[in-house]
């Protein structure tokens, strides 16, 4: 009796370890870039630069290569760290190189194929040169790009890996930035259990569809579905931050743009604390009681936050709360923080 | 004797060949920078601006592109944008002129891009090669990463009127760029100089040997015309409103001197 159930566990145990490791196989397997059925098209423009397996792998080492920081310490994955869903945990400000300290939180890279602007200002309108302001910057990688080829080059592996992705040894500035960005538009997130029943594979549980139903009233003008960020820069009233970053308006010099950030996506954070463009608020609650009873008015506030008589924010009654929070905990997306194929 | 030189040439390549697009010739043009009525030298010479503060250069370089030429019966030659890209930077003698083909021909005006046309600013990373790619000369960076576009024009010097920098210095610094914003409007700093050959010598472009156009570039107006600029009021002035007075100034810091031909 007993040894039959020892064998009967044993043979559960190992049934379920080779489920496992099929699951992690299949997917660490590289099938190129594929759109998500639940997804709009995507922005990059891959008529530039196709993803292949090489210039991804590339890309991947590269993204993970400290040699792209002046002394060899930091790499993009240093702040943008794969299980808190390539973000920069527990940091409100992001550090770098010597611990400086940046003025900005780490956002994920996460779904950046279908983004058409870059960082919290989106001074960036390009995926491909998005690296160039980590390496160049002080607080950051605080390295040329110039010496970074010139590190690569003479490296054992980089010319070969070079020519098996782009056909020659020759390392430019475009070829680093193009397999970077083969590496990132790699990284989508559109496992989460919303995904699932957006593809019909699940349902939402009754708390979850309530919360689901609140979301859309109350939230989804900006966080929209399915990227949860409908890629515009609003204020959404949290009010003016430690260092007075102006946001949007650093790139437009547009009054209308002052203290106005990124609408941020709302998948996966569960790992991405600490939140907004300053990381200073470091639960979900702290968010949604902003949202809900702490809202002042702040120059360019959104208008949706009005709710006259010189109110602002966004009503949530307790219950409501509990259903918003199983709602967004569909969003987070386990196997994006934990997929093989985007590690180091 | 340069003159002289001058009208002896003159005479020599008096008859102006068919206008020909298949039978280009060198063509030079020369940015001779200069702050009022003397040369320009790099941490040596101090020079004093209209609001009468004294100061020295330390980096002084700035893009030219989108070359054109023109006829005097107006047939207009637009040099092929890949070749149209230049980096001019004081204190490198590689680097003082922009290098062009055109057709034969006698050319009667001059126009170019200030800065980088929004259009390359905007374009794929493949195409930024040569003095546009990010990879060049970034130890004196003309391109900015956090708010993606090439800085125009690039001006850095001492002056006891500026207040002291973290690196104990007296520095001020002109990083002049914006192209008119990719999503949005914003400044554009873009400008398009057009210079008249006539007075001064007109182009003759010929085979064999190269017509250079001798500009002088007072870089002195950076800081005076619409606008005086105070290096005490604005020590440092990078993408902001007022870089686009500074644009406005110097957009008039080109003249043309005389011709070799
Ligand atoms: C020192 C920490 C740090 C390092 C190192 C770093 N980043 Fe970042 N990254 C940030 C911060 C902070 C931001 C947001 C900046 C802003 O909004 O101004 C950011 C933004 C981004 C974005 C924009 C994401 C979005 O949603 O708009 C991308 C893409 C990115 N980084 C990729 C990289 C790559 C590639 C590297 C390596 C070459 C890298 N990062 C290195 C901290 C870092
Ligand atoms: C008016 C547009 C707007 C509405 C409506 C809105 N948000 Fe936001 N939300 C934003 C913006 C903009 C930010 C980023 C602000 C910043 O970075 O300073 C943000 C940030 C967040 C963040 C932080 C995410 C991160 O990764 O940093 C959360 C969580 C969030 N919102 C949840 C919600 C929820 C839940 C609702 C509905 C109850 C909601 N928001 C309604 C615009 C909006
Ligand atoms: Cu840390």
């Amino acid at each position: 009796m007993r040894k039959l159930k020892v064998t009967g566990i044993l043979v559960a145990i190992l049934v379920l370890a080779s489920c496992k490791k099929e699951i992690i196989d299949k997917v660490a397997e590289f099938t190129g870039f594929q759109k998500p059925v639940n997804f709009p098209e995507p922005a990059y423009h891959f008529d530039t630069n196709p993803v292949t397996r090489e210039g991804f792998e590339l890309g991947r080492k590269l993204f993970y290569e400290p040699r792209l920081s002046r002394n060899n310490t930091v790499s993009c994955g240093s702040c943008h760290i794969q299980t808190s869903a390539f973000t920069h945990h527990g940091h409100d400000v992001s550090h770098g190189i010597d611990d400086r300290l940046g003025k900005r939180n780490a956002p994920p890279i996460m779904n950046l194929a279908w983004h058409n602007s870059f960082n919290h200002d989106g001074g960036v309108f390009d995926l491909d040169m998005q690296p160039i302001v980590p390496i160049t910057t002080f607080e950051e990688m605080d390295e040329t790009l110039e010496n970074v080829l010139k590190k690569l080059k003479a490296h054992p592996q980089y010319p070969g890996l070079f020519a098996k992705a782009f056909g020659s040894e020759e390392i430019t500035s475009a070829r680093l930035l193009k397999a970077l960005s083969q590496f990132m538009v790699m990284c989508i997130s559109a496992d989460s259990k919303y995904d699932s029943v957006m593809r019909n594979e699940s349902s939402f549980t009754a708390e979850e569809m309530q919360g689901y139903e609140l979301f859309k009233q109350k939230c989804a003008s900006c966080h929209k579905e399915p990227l949860f960020t409908d890629l515009s820069f609003r204020n959404n009233g949290i009010g003016i931050g430690f260092n007075g970053d102006v946001g949007r308006y650093e790139i437009t010099l547009n009054e209308a743009d002052r203290y106005k950030f990124k609408v941020p996506s709302l998948r996966n954070l569960k790992y991405s604390a600490p939140y907004t463009h300053d990381g200073r608020f470091y639960t979900l609650d702290a968010v949604l009681d902003k949202y809900s009873t702490g809202m002042r008015y702040v120059q360019n506030i959104d208008p949706v936050l009005d709710k006259g008589n010189s109110t602002y924010g966004i009503d949530i009654s307790d219950a409501e709360r509990v259903y918003l929070k199983a709602f967004l905990n569909t969003l987070n997306d386990e196997h994006f923080v934990k997929n093989k194929l985007l590690s180091e | 004797m340069a003159g002289l030189l001058f009208l002896a040439s003159c005479k020599k390549e008096g008859k102006e060949p068919e206008y020909n697009q298949n039978e280009l010739a060198p063509l030079s043009v020369e940015f001779d920078n200069i702050v009022g009525g003397t040369n320009l030298y790099l941490n040596a010479t101090t020079y004093t601006n209209a609001a009468g503060e004294d100061y020295t250069v330390s980096l002084l370089q700035y893009y030219v592109s989108n070359i054109k030429v023109y006829k005097a019966d107006g047939t207009e030659y637009v040099v092929p944008q890949d070749s149209s890209y230049f980096l001019i930077k004081e204190g490198d003698q590689a680097s003082g002129s922009a290098l062009v083909n055109v057709p034969e021909g006698d050319y009667a005006r001059l126009v170019f891009t200030l800065g980088v046309d929004s259009l390359r600013s905007t374009m794929d990373i493949d195409k930024r090669t040569g003095v546009l790619d990010p990879a060049s000369g970034m130890d004196n960076g003309m391109y900015w990463g956090w708010n993606s576009g090439y800085i125009f024009l690039k001006m850095e010097g001492l002056s006891a009127a500026a207040p002291v920098d973290g690196s104990g210095q007296n520095k001020f610094r002109y990083h002049i760029g914006g192209f008119g914003g990719y999503s949005a409007p914003t400044i554009n700093n873009i400008k398009e100089i057009s210079i008249d050959l006539n007075q001064a010598g007109v182009a003759k472009v010929r085979k064999g040997r190269t017509s250079n156009i001798h500009l002088m570039v007072d870089i002195g107006k950076v800081m005076s015309g619409t606008t005086t600029v105070s290096i005490a009021a604005n020590p440092t002035v990078m993408f902001s409103d007022f870089s686009t007075k500074i644009a406005a100034n110097y957009a008039a810091m080109f003249s043309h001197d005389h011709t070799e031909n």
